[in-house]
């Protein structure tokens, strides 16, 4: 048992996350935007950039997208895939690439 | 916390992790060393993804071929929009990157010694191993469909030398003449991929051939974003194209490559001027061969790290995997190979894999300034994996012209930025 326990222990301290982010791992999220946003996303001709731009924008934005505010073609039904806590995620890790 | 000495933590750290898998980091090897097998859109990404994950990882890319040609595009290629060279790619930026890139077959894995072999005659030995075998083609599952025959009537369901020979049969083509497609049944790489084609020839006809005529003979009731497909050929292309399904008789069991000829489950024989043979499908030889696949042909894999069910250590994405509702697509084999690429870190540093977040999305060339699309956002829950409900699915059938033609430009961003997240 105090084995057990103790292993417990250390893999939930090894997978700690920030306090929004739970059952997140937001670079794995993040990735799934690079099929379209760019291996780096930082944009693909008529597809934006999502690097560096700001916190709230892109939460918004994508918030918008979620709940069909701002009409787009294939981003509501994307948006629409993930949770509000993962769209702050997303949100705060692409404001800070650099 | 404070009853535990050191010894105990100590002990217990390397418990789970041999209880996860081989913890070669954690075991103090200098670098772990993970062979990727296939350097399309699975393999090149995962490729990639470890070294952007842990740059200390030895990874070699086996892949026979200098170049890749994409399949996505191909059908633009054979439309006559695009050239081979716009849809190939070269693996120097992988090399540069630090990628070792052997180019070599992999005719052999040893899952127990945790070894490949490659046809040049090394051995590779690996702590971890993904492969992305992608398809080959069930040869005789058409009777008289076999290699020779594909050089008659090719299936262009590999891109290169196929999708240039479909296009010079159409260049060759007289004006009102008859192309036939048979389309496979379900599963299958690429779903919407043989509509797109019609697309596109029927595209390329209305220009150059406006007296021909397209024939589908599909060995399936319904195909992926049908109605859109079929609202589009009856405004862009009236009249040109002719879809019957299997129940309709569209079942093609018996082709004769020297007639151009194709016969259906019921006996109709119908002869084509060109004619473009879409097999049944199957894992690749290396992943069946490796004991990788299941009776179906298809490989078995744990949709949490895209380890095969098995065979313990090694990883499979794209195509050759059994992942519905994931379509077998690129993007959907790009997707994978992120998420194997994570876990197979995570596992060599005998941590659990992060959780699994994946998404697709497949774009249709219709027409000039006009495309289509499906979408999905996928999990991983204790039903297994799964399509986040209330996302994704395909562009709204009530959609104005403006909206068709932002899909067909965000489609070349997509591809730009995908082939991009491959190979740099």
């Amino acid at each position: 048992m105090r084995v057990r326990f103790a292993s417990l222990v250390l893999a939930l301290a090894a997978f700690a996350l920030p306090a929004q982010a739970q059952n997140v791992d937001v670079s794995i999220l993040a990735a799934t935007c690079a099929g379209c946003h760019g291996g780096n996303l930082d944009g693909s001709g008529p597809i934006p950039g999502l690097k560096g731009q700001q916190q709230a924008y892109l939460g918004n934005q994508l918030q918008a997208f979620k709940v069909g505010a701002r009409p787009a073609t294939v981003m509501n039904r994307l948006a629409r895939g993930y949770s509000d806590d993962e769209i702050v995620a997303l949100a705060e890790h692409f404001s800070k690439m650099k | 916390m404070t009853a535990f000495t050191r010894r105990h933590l100590l002990a217990s750290a390397a418990g789970s992790a041999a209880l996860i898998g081989l913890p070669a980091i954690a075991r103090g090897q200098a670098a772990a060393k993970v062979v990727v097998i296939g350097g399309g859109f699975g393999g090149a990404t995962a490729a990639r993804y470890l070294k952007k994950g842990a740059a200390e990882l030895q990874v070699t890319l086996v892949e026979p071929s200098a170049t890749f040609v994409t399949c996505p595009y191909s059908n633009l290629v054979i439309g006559g929009w695009r050239k081979i060279e716009s849809i190939t790619f070269t693996y120097d930026k992988l090399a540069k990157e630090g990628i070792t890139v052997a180019r070599d077959s992999a005719t052999a894995i040893d899952p127990q010694k945790k070894e490949v072999r490659l046809a040049g005659g090394r051995t590779l030995s690996y702590d971890r191993l993904i492969i992305s075998p992608g398809i080959d083609i069930r040869w005789g599952a058409i009777a008289g469909y076999d290699e020779k025959a594909a050089e008659a009537m090719p299936h262009a369901w590999r891109a290169g030398e196929q999708t240039l020979l479909l296009r010079r049969q159409l260049e060759a083509m007289p004006d009102g003449g008859l192309f036939v497609m048979a389309a496979p049944a379900n599963p299958f790489r690429c779903p919407p991929g043989p509509y797109e084609r019609v697309s596109m020839i029927a595209n390329y006809l209305t220009q150059s051939k406006p007296k021909s005529k397209i024939l589908i003979l599909d060995a399936k009731e319904n195909f992926s974003k049908q109605p859109l497909f079929q609202d589009a050929w009856a405004k862009l292309y009236p009249g040109m194209i002719e879809w019957i399904p299997v129940g309709k008789d569209g079942k093609v069991v018996k082709v004769d490559p020297a007639a151009k000829s194709l016969e259906t489950e019921f006996g109709t024989v119908h002869k084509a001027a060109v004619a473009n043979v879409i097999p049944p499908q199957m894992a690749a030889k290396i992943a069946r061969d490796a004991g990788l696949a299941d009776q179906s042909g298809w490989c078995p894999i744990d949709p949490m790290t895209f380890e095969s069910k098995l065979h313990k250590g090694v990883h499979v994405v794209g195509d050759a995997t059994i992942a519905a509702p994931m379509p077998k697509s690129g993007f959907a084999a790009n997707s994978q190979g992120k998420v194997a690429a994570a876990a197979a870190i995570a596992m060599l540093k005998g941590k659990q894999p992060p959780p699994v977040g994946m998404v697709n999305t497949c774009y249709s060339h219709v027409g000039k300034d006009y495309a289509i699309s499906v979408a999905g956002v996928y999990r991983v829950t204790d039903k297994g994996l799964i399509e986040v409900p209330d996302s994704g699915g395909v562009s709204p059938r009530q959609w104005d012209d403006g909206n068709r033609r932002m899909e067909s430009i965000y489609a070349d961003g997509w591809y730009a930025s995908i082939t991009g997240d491959m190979f740099g």
